[in-house]
C-alpha cells in the first residue's frame, strides 16, 4: 500500500539503525507519548534495532487507557439509564470500571453500541429519536475536532437526542504535567504524528525552551519511527533540543487550521482527570455553553459510588512512563488480553497489550 | 491511528476512497482542498489531512542515501 511499504524496506531499515548506532554515544531515555507509536515499536522490532544507549518508555498517549475510572464508571451508570444508546470506540467497551464495565452492563441487557465513526453515532441517534443516544467521547486533538463535527451536524439536521460525554484530552500540557513532576527523566520524545497533523509543531516549542527536552514528531512506520530516533539522538548528542518533523508527508508546522477551527468552535479547554496523573489544568476538552443541549453531563445526571482502582494495577505508572509493563505483577498472569485488569491491557493503543502481543525474551531481559 | 487512502471521487464534503481495493465514503469536512488522485489520512470516517507526495519523494531520497553511506561503512 502506498505510503505504507516504501516504509517498511528492510534495506533502508538497516542503513538507518546503523547510522543511529554510529551517532549514539550517550546514555538516553525517549519517551513515545503515543500509544499507536508503542505498538508500532514493540511490532516491528524497533526496540532491537536501536542501540542499548536508547531506552524507551511508553507514554501516556492511549485515550483508552488514561480515561479515569470515575469517568468509566459515569459512561457505565449513563448505560444503565433507560431508553438510552451508548455508543463508543471498540476498545472502550473491555475496560473494567470499578463495579463493571461497559461489555458487562451490555450482556446484562443495557443498549451499548461499538461504532466506528462518530458519524455513525449521528446517525443511530437520527433513527432512534425515541431514545438518547449519547456518545463516549475519548480522544486527543485527532479525534477532537471528529466529535466537533458530529455536534455541529446534529445541531444541523436537528437531531436533539445525541449527546457527547466530552472526556476529550490534549496532549501538550499533559506532556508539561510529566515534565514538571520529574518523576521520569526524559531527553527525549517521540511526538505523536496524528496528533500533530491536527496541531502542528508549534505547540510543542515549550518543551526544548524550559526543559531542554528534544522533540521529534514521528509517522508510524519503522522508518518513520527510526528517522526520528536519529534525529532525537542527533539533538541530544549535539545538545541542542529543538522541534523537529520527521513526518513530513503528514504534518505541517501550522497543523491542520481548519480542523482546529472546528473543534476550538464546540468545545472550550477545561481541566482533565487522567488515570495515573490525576487533574491536569487545561488539559481537557468541554463542550462550549453554545451546544449545551448535546452535552451528556448537562443533560443527564447519574449518582455514583465512589470510584475503585483495580488492586495491583500499575497501568497509571505504565502511563507516566515510571512502570514498564513487565514490572507489574499482575502482567501475563492475572491480567492478559483476553481478561484484562487494567485499561493498557484491553486497548490496541495500551503498552500493556504491546508487549504481551509483540514483546520478546529480550523485553523481559532488560528489565 | 489513521491510514493513507486514496480519494476517487469528490462529492461536497464527502469524498469515496479506495485502499487495496476496499472502498469507503469519508468526509472531507477538514481538508476542503482534498482532490480526486490526491491521499489522505483518514481517521475514525474523516481524512484528517493531505499527504504531501513531494515531501514523502525527499524523505525517501534521504533515507536511500543514508542507507548507501552505511553500506560503503
Amino acid at each position: 500500500m502506498k505510503f505504507i511499504d516504501e516504509y517498511q524496506d528492510s534495506k533502508l531499515v538497516r542503513g538507518l539503525a546503523c547510522k543511529i548506532a554510529q551517532r549514539s554515544t550517550k546514555t538516553i531515555r525517549v519517551m513515545e507519548f503515543c500509544g499507536g507509536h508503542t505498538h508500532a515499536i514493540l511490532r516491528h522490532g524497533i526496540r532491537q534495532l536501536v542501540p542499548k544507549t536508547v531506552e524507551m518508555r511508553s507514554g501516556p498517549g492511549c485515550p483508552v487507557c488514561v480515561t479515569a475510572t470515575v469517568d468509566l464508571d459515569k459512561a457505565i451508570a449513563l448505560a444503565h439509564l433507560p431508553d438510552v444508546i451508548i455508543t463508543t470506540f471498540g476498545d472502550m467497551i473491555r475496560v473494567p470500571g470499578s463495579y463493571s464495565s461497559l461489555q458487562k452492563v451490555k450482556a446484562e441487557g443495557a443498549d451499548v453500541r461499538i461504532v466506528y465513526s462518530t458519524t455513525d453515532a449521528v446517525e443511530i441517534a437520527s433513527a432512534n429519536r425515541g431514545k438518547s443516544v449519547i456518545f463516549i467521547g475519548i480522544g486527543f486533538e485527532t479525534t477532537a475536532p471528529t466529535i466537533a463535527a458530529s455536534i455541529l451536524r446534529a445541531q444541523r439536521e436537528e437531531i436533539e437526542n445525541f449527546h457527547v460525554l466530552s472526556l476529550n484530552k490534549l496532549t501538550p500540557p499533559v506532556m508539561k504535567a510529566l515534565l514538571e513532576s520529574g518523576e521520569t527523566k526524559l531527553d527525549g520524545i517521540v511526538c505523536p504524528g496524528h496528533v500533530s497533523v491536527i496541531i502542528g509543531s508549534h505547540p510543542y516549542e515549550f518543551i526544548p525552551r524550559d526543559y531542554r527536552v528534544a522533540c521529534v514528531i514521528s509517522g508510524f512506520e519503522p522508518l518513520d519511527i527510526l528517522l526520528c530516533i536519529d534525529k532525537l539522538v542527533e539533538q541530544i548528542e549535539k545538545g541542542e533540543p529543538k522541534v523537529e518533523i520527521a513526518y513530513l508527508r503528514g504534518v505541517k508546522p501550522e497543523g491542520n487550521r481548519k480542523a482546529r477551527q472546528l473543534m476550538e468552535g464546540v468545545f472550550e479547554v477545561g481541566e482533565a482527570n487522567w488515570r495515573g496523573i490525576g487533574i491536569v489544568p487545561k488539559s481537557g476538552l468541554k463542550i462550549r455553553r453554545k451546544y449545551e443541549r448535546f452535552d451528556a453531563d448537562k443533560a443527564f445526571s447519574v449518582s455514583l459510588k465512589p470510584p475503585k482502582e483495580p488492586k495491583g494495577c500499575r497501568c497509571g505508572d505504565i502511563i507516566r512512563g515510571a512502570a514498564m509493563p513487565l514490572e507489574c505483577t499482575l502482567f501475563g498472569k492475572s491480567c492478559t488480553p483476553e481478561s484484562p485488569v487494567g485499561p493498557c491491557m484491553v486497548s490496541s493503543e495500551g503498552a500493556c497489550a504491546a508487549y504481551y502481543q509483540y514483546g520478546t525474551p529480550e523485553d523481559l531481559h532488560t528489565l | 491511528m489513521a491510514v493513507p487512502v486514496k480519494i476517487v471521487s469528490v462529492d461536497g464534503d464527502e469524498a469515496e476512497t479506495e485502499i487495496a481495493g476496499v472502498r469507503r465514503r469519508v468526509s472531507i469536512v477538514f481538508t476542503p482542498e482534498a482532490k480526486v488522485g490526491d491521499y489522505v489520512l483518514l481517521h475514525t470516517g474523516y481524512a484528517i489531512g493531505v499527504i504531501d507526495e513531494a515531501e514523502a519523494e525527499e524523505t525517501l531520497k534521504l533515507l536511500e542515501e543514508i542507507a548507501s553511506l552505511s553500506e560503503v561503512h
